[in-house]
């Protein structure tokens, strides 16, 4: 049977995604490496769209590329000389690494094929009223409000410090 | 709505579909997506036209400002100078920097250019002529946006230049500020709207209810902020011709540099689209139910006169330093448009179907334009430096008659 359409995007999307992450990890040049995962984060979005959460597709580029991305750039930036940010990219614990990777990857595979909604299509969701609905279980008080406050408070505890730790010292000193 | 306006879009697609399925059997997701694309090709040439026009219209409308013609040689009243100006920039000397990093470096105008198109996708022409309609168009179009601060950086790091990356930091940290009270005043629409898919904004108004009425402190808002993240004057440190060379972009020649500059005015005419959209009604307008075709003229002559004031300001306001452009948004702009938004929403629900909603959210606008600005001009006062006493040079007098002997 031919692959419909969505099965192709899906298929060149995660190829994309998956070489993209592959290239995070054995880049030497370091900013190169960030711009990979750049893709890589796209790629992600695209999944979520072919997903019919295109609001999570939205916010997941607005954070992590937006904001998350573009603050490992600057650090990376702001940490290398000019002239040499290479790296290595193994060191000598690669065989254990290759072990492990493949244990978890050998779990993930038996547990995901258990699972009962493998074989079922995603339902039909309403999309108009999505933003609504999240926005209702994040700030009513028998959903999530209190996870959301905490997260909030969370938030602005880091950004709190941030500044008392960057910023200006108090007069007098220098 | 009128039986069959003429809509040429749909009377072309129609066709081009029909000819693909019919005529040369293709499947059905295939003729869509070949329409998909054809569309997005056709949008990206038409905002990449754009920017020809926009060159033009740029320096004769600064030129008239400054008291000058601008452009009359090349052509009628110079309306082909823009051709001598790509012309020019295509031929000039492609140069790179030896250890520039080559991927990054012609990355960086490509992605600058892309955002700005990008955001064309979900803006609205008439009411049917919609790139796509999502229906959380403008979280997208703040997604899109920060494409463009990547830019910045990478061309910064790019041309392996001390000079080009402290520009770059510098404006990405103008960027990525200015980002928040932008996004804050974009969602005053949003509330007001119910809704955050760009065309629901624009049709949710009633005929000339627009929500510039009801919120011309948002207006302001975002007309300051999208000055500052497009990069032009008054906030143009990013380029800023006499500081730091060129900025980011100092390295850049030829076409690249003219990827640069068509990002720029590209993304201030979207900006204009952008405010025309959301706050001014978009494509609304007199006789737009008979006649679609005029949404388009509505939605051009606004983004048009919006663009104006763009110029206007460029030509008008000195630079605005680094330190004074950061304490301008963290001190001012970011906590203006938080108290906006907690107030408008608890006003809009009291006020909702009722026919007093202009007038309280205007009133509740200006009222706290009043208190900030109050704010904004003690601080003013309190930074000024202590003025000194003139107290009278002594100037050269003769000795007198005694001292003369020494």
């Amino acid at each position: 049977m031919p692959p419909t359409l969505m099965q192709i995007i899906f298929l060149i999307g995660s190829a994309i995604t998956l070489l993209a992450a592959l290239m995070v990890v054995t880049r030497r040049n370091l900013v190169h490496a960030a711009l990979f995962l750049i893709l890589t984060l796209f790629g992600i979005s695209v999944l979520f769209v072919l997903l019919e959460a295109g609001f999570l597709a939205v916010v997941q580029v607005v954070v992590y590329i937006g904001a998350i991305a573009i603050l490992m750039i600057m650090a990376v930036m702001v940490t290398r000389n000019v002239t040499g940010n290479e790296t290595r990219t193994f060191n000598k614990n690669y065989g254990l690494a290759i072990l492990i990777a493949l244990l978890v990857l050998s779990g993930l595979v038996v547990a995901l094929n258990h699972w009962p909604a493998l074989n079922t299509t995603t339902q039909d969701v309403d999309t108009s009223t999505v933003v609504k609905t999240l926005g209702q279980s994040m700030f009513t008080a028998e959903a999530f409000v209190i996870p959301t406050i905490i997260a909030s408070i969370l938030l602005l505890a880091a950004l709190i410090g941030a500044i008392v730790i960057a910023g200006p010292g108090k007069a007098g000193e220098e | 709505m009128v039986s069959d306006p003429f809509d040429p879009v749909k009377i072309i697609a129609d066709w081009l579909r029909d000819l693909m399925m019919n005529t040369w059997n293709f499947s059905g997701d295939l003729a869509a997506v070949i329409l998909k694309a054809i569309g997005a090709f056709v949008i990206a040439g038409l905002v990449l036209m754009i920017f020809i026009v926009l060159t033009w219209v740029e320096r004769k409308v600064a030129a008239r400002f400054q008291d000058r013609i601008g452009p009359n040689r090349v052509g009628p009243r110079g309306v082909l100078q823009p051709i001598a100006d790509a012309l020019k920039m295509v031929t000039k000397e492609d140069t790179t920097p030896k250890n520039a990093d080559k991927v990054a470096y012609n990355l960086a105008p490509i992605l600058s250019v892309f955002s700005v198109i990008m955001m064309w996708a979900v803006i609205p022409f008439t009411e049917k002529w919609i790139g796509a309609d999502l229906n959380v168009g403008v979280l997208y179009i703040a997604a899109v946006g920060s494409f463009g601060v990547l830019s910045v950086l990478m061309a910064g790091w790019s041309s392996h230049n001390k000079y080009a990356l402290l520009g770059a930091f510098r404006g990405v940290a103008q960027l990525i500020s200015y980002e928040v009270p932008l996004f804050l005043s974009l969602l005053v629409p949003v509330l007001l709207a119910r809704n955050m898919g760009v065309n629901a904004i624009v049709r949710a108004p009633a005929h000339w209810k627009w929500f510039a009425w009801m919120a011309p402190l948002a207006v302001v808002i975002y007309l300051v902020s999208s000055l500052a993240e497009v990069g032009r004057a008054p906030f143009d440190l990013l380029e800023a011709e006499s500081e730091l060379v060129a900025g980011y972009h100092v390295e850049y020649s030829g076409m690249k540099f003219g990827l640069f500059q068509a990002g720029e005015f590209l993304h201030s005419f979207t900006a204009g689209a952008l405010m025309a959209i959301l706050f001014f009604g978009g494509w609304q307008g007199p006789g737009v139910d008979q006649y679609p075709i005029l949404g388009l003229v509505y939605m051009i002559a606004k983004t048009a006169v919006f663009y104006f004031i763009f110029i206007w300001s460029r030509v008008t306001f000195p630079r605005v330093r680094i330190d004074q452009i950061m304490s301008l948004n963290w001190k001012f702009m970011v906590p203006l448009s938080l108290v906006l938004l907690m107030g408008i929403p608890i006003l809009d629900y009291f006020f909702q179907n009722d026919p007093l909603r202009i007038p309280v959210l205007f009133g509740f606008n200006v009222f706290l334009a009043v208190v900030a600005l109050g704010f904004a001009s003690r601080g003013v006062k309190r930074g000024r430096r202590p003025r000194v006493r003139f107290e009278g040079r002594p100037v050269a007098v003769p000795p007198k008659e005694d001292e003369v002997a020494a």
